[in-house]
């Protein structure tokens, strides 16, 4: 898997309360930021907590005409382990369309993929880094809803689509700065963690150091090692 | 905030007045982040609107919400919510008859439920603008993306655009209200983009300053006078012809329809100028095969231009921006060297097909491929455009 390819089309599967859509505007915005060309498009559904959500981000250095969900995606991120083990996926598997030579992340603390997953996987010169997102983000943030934070820092830790000040003027641009129309059940979770941290400033400064943690992590990956599966401590 | 307070140089929320020349062509800009609906708040900003009427209906719904807050901010003066969409296409259609610039949104089930009205309101020569956000329609019942219900607005006498992006929604609510409110054209003009993907889509765009607004709508330039206590709506109805069955009421109503649809025609030199053109022409000008579609198929479209260029397969995409009046002229001109002419769509039945076979019978040897064609909420990737080309292309070479 290339860091300097052109276009990125990425699938986010999760689960409802994750910040999967929250973490595709930001992406979004990191790249605009960068200069940089993004879209963004959330599956379009009946969203509530716990039952799948999926976004859609493409990336690139050139304009982007394609919209609507991505149905090849060459980059996969997974939100939380039912995704894959109870199926709640508005793709089933979750790797369906997958391009040849692609990156799958997964927000997991145990071995989530099965003999067939890997079969696949491996066909497709898949690799496929898991850590616990969820961990980190309660070790760093001391709340679960940064694990977003650390899907999203690992992913461009990994790419090196844009640098971390990009990254900080989205995620301050998102969450204290008021262009940003939220759905009610959106908004709602964003005063739940605002009312986690005295400050919105906090809240910034935490969530930044969940993504400077993955950045660190992602580091040390080697995407090109021939290994199927990169498992990464928390 | 009261109309009281408008001046020469100032609307009623204090924004400096411009013209649309200014607002779309001269006016510096700036980028942001946004979504189809939000964007959709942004041009309503800007354009000094005096009344807007909602119903919720997915995925217009933040729009219309949107449009909600902009009067709480002063900017749009009355706002309200209707019973539902027959309503509310019947309550703006009376705030435009009393002389205001009118806008409302709309989806879909509400697209259809509301009907009636849209004849009229080109029958009454009413300037109201629709944002329609194209739904399905079908039963069993869908939320997604579908844009059958534009076949049934075709023949309205309404004018109808077609946004490819959220840049171009932005662009085209503001020169709607302009076009459509010019003394010689005094028709409904339909702003319609792909729902969710574009009203639900966040892309980059560029906005001119919110302290800047279009000058305000002066119905009195209207060909029908604005309705007051001497008045009634739409000046024949005092003496209503569908009470009468003579030779004069049938001629009556045979010349308005035509007048309401050259009304829509004369649209056009407008249309050119502020829209840059009817139609946007992309890729190879000497291609062979040829695209010809509207709203996100041309973004699909120029995707697979992108793709086949690399495969060394020459292609254009024709992205027609009006689709009432439609582009006959730039149809045929853009067309001129087609040999297969593919015509993606999200709807089942591949009404820019017939629009376009319509346009082009006796006019062209190329051969019209209504594929490919999804429907339903079904995304259209890049993938299934290059295999219906390829199939065509690999076909007529042989085994």
């Amino acid at each position: 898997m290339a860091a300097d390819k052109k276009r990125y089309n990425m699938r986010i599967s999760g689960l409802g309360g994750q910040g999967v859509v929250t973490s595709a505007h930001i992406l979004g915005s990191c790249m605009d930021n960068a200069g940089k060309f993004a879209s963004l498009v959330p599956f379009f559904g009946s969203e509530k907590r716990m039952a799948p959500v999926e976004a859609y981000v493409r990336a690139s250095s050139e304009p982007i005409y394609e919209v609507g969900e991505v149905v090849y995606p060459d980059i996969i991120m997974i939100y939380h382990s039912q995704v894959v083990t109870h199926g709640k996926s508005y793709t089933m598997p979750f790797y369906t369309g997958l391009k040849k030579n692609s990156l799958v992340i997964i927000n997991t603390g145990f071995e989530v993929l099965n003999e067939d997953d890997k079969k696949v996987l491996s066909d497709l010169n898949a690799t496929v880094v898991q850590f616990d997102a969820t961990a980190l983000a309660i070790k760093i943030a001391g709340t679960e809803l940064a694990t977003n934070m650390a899907m999203m820092g690992m992913l461009l830790g990994l790419t090196g689509l844009v640098t971390e000040a990009h990254i900080e003027a989205a995620v301050r641009e998102r969450f204290l700065g008021n262009s940003f129309v939220a759905s009610g059940g959106t908004a709602s979770l964003d005063s739940a963690i605002e009312k986690k941290f005295k400050k919105k400033e906090d809240l910034l400064a935490k969530n930044m150091e969940v993504i400077n943690a993955t950045f660190e992590m992602a580091a040390k990956i080697d995407l090109n090692s021939d290994e199927l599966i990169i498992n990464i401590a928390v | 905030m009261s109309i009281k307070n408008m001046t020469k140089e100032k609307n009623w929320s204090g924004q400096k007045l411009v013209s649309t020349d200014y607002m779309l062509f001269e006016a510096p800009r700036e980028k942001h982040f946004m979504t189809g609906s939000e964007v959709t708040k942004e041009a309503i900003k800007r354009c000094t609107v005096d009344a807007s009427v909602s119903y919720p209906i997915t995925p217009q719904s933040e729009a219309a919400h949107l449009i909600g807050e902009l009067w709480a901010e002063g900017y749009v003066g009355m706002y309200f919510r209707g019973e539902n969409e027959f309503g509310v296409m019947s309550e703006v259609a009376g705030c435009a008859m009393a002389g205001a610039r009118t806008v409302t949104t709309t989806s879909g089930p509400g697209t259809l439920r509301a009907m009636e009205n849209f004849p009229m309101w080109s029958g009454t020569r009413i300037p109201v603008q629709l944002i329609l956000m194209a739904r399905g329609i079908n039963s069993p019942l869908t939320i997604q993306p579908d844009n059958l219900e534009v076949t049934f607005m075709l023949e309205t006498g309404c004018m109808i655009w077609y946004a490819e992006n959220v840049q171009e929604l932005f662009d085209m609510t503001i020169a709607g209200f302009t076009v459509a409110e010019m003394p010689d054209v005094h028709v409904p003009i339909v702003t319609v983009v792909d729902g969710f993907f574009v009203s639900h889509t966040r892309e980059s765009v560029m906005l001119p300053p919110d302290d800047i607004a279009l000058m305000p709508y002066d119905p009195y330039k209207a060909p029908l006078p604005p309705i007051d206590s001497e008045m009634p709506p739409g000046r024949f109805l005092r003496d209503p012809f569908v009470m009468k069955s003579n030779y004069i009421s049938y001629a009556t109503h045979a010349s308005w329809q035509w007048e309401v649809r050259s009304a829509v025609d004369r649209s056009i030199p407008y249309a050119r100028h502020y829209l840059n053109g009817l139609a946007h022409v992309t890729g190879d000008l000497d291609a062979e095969i040829v695209f010809v579609a509207c709203g996100t198929a041309s973004h699909q479209a120029k995707e697979a231009n992108r793709e086949l260029t690399k495969l060394g397969i020459k292609s254009k995409v024709v992205k027609l921006r009006t689709i009432r009046p439609f582009p006959h002229a730039e149809l045929l001109e853009a067309t001129k060297s087609a040999k297969h002419i593919f015509v993606p769509e999200f709807n089942i039945v591949g009404w820019l097909e017939k629009e376009v076979t319509q346009s082009l019978y006796g006019k062209s040897e190329a051969k019209i491929i209504g594929r490919p064609r999804v429907a339903g909420g079904m995304s259209m990737p890049v993938e299934a455009i290059l295999h219906e080309v390829l199939e065509h292309v690999n076909e007529e070479k042989g085994a």
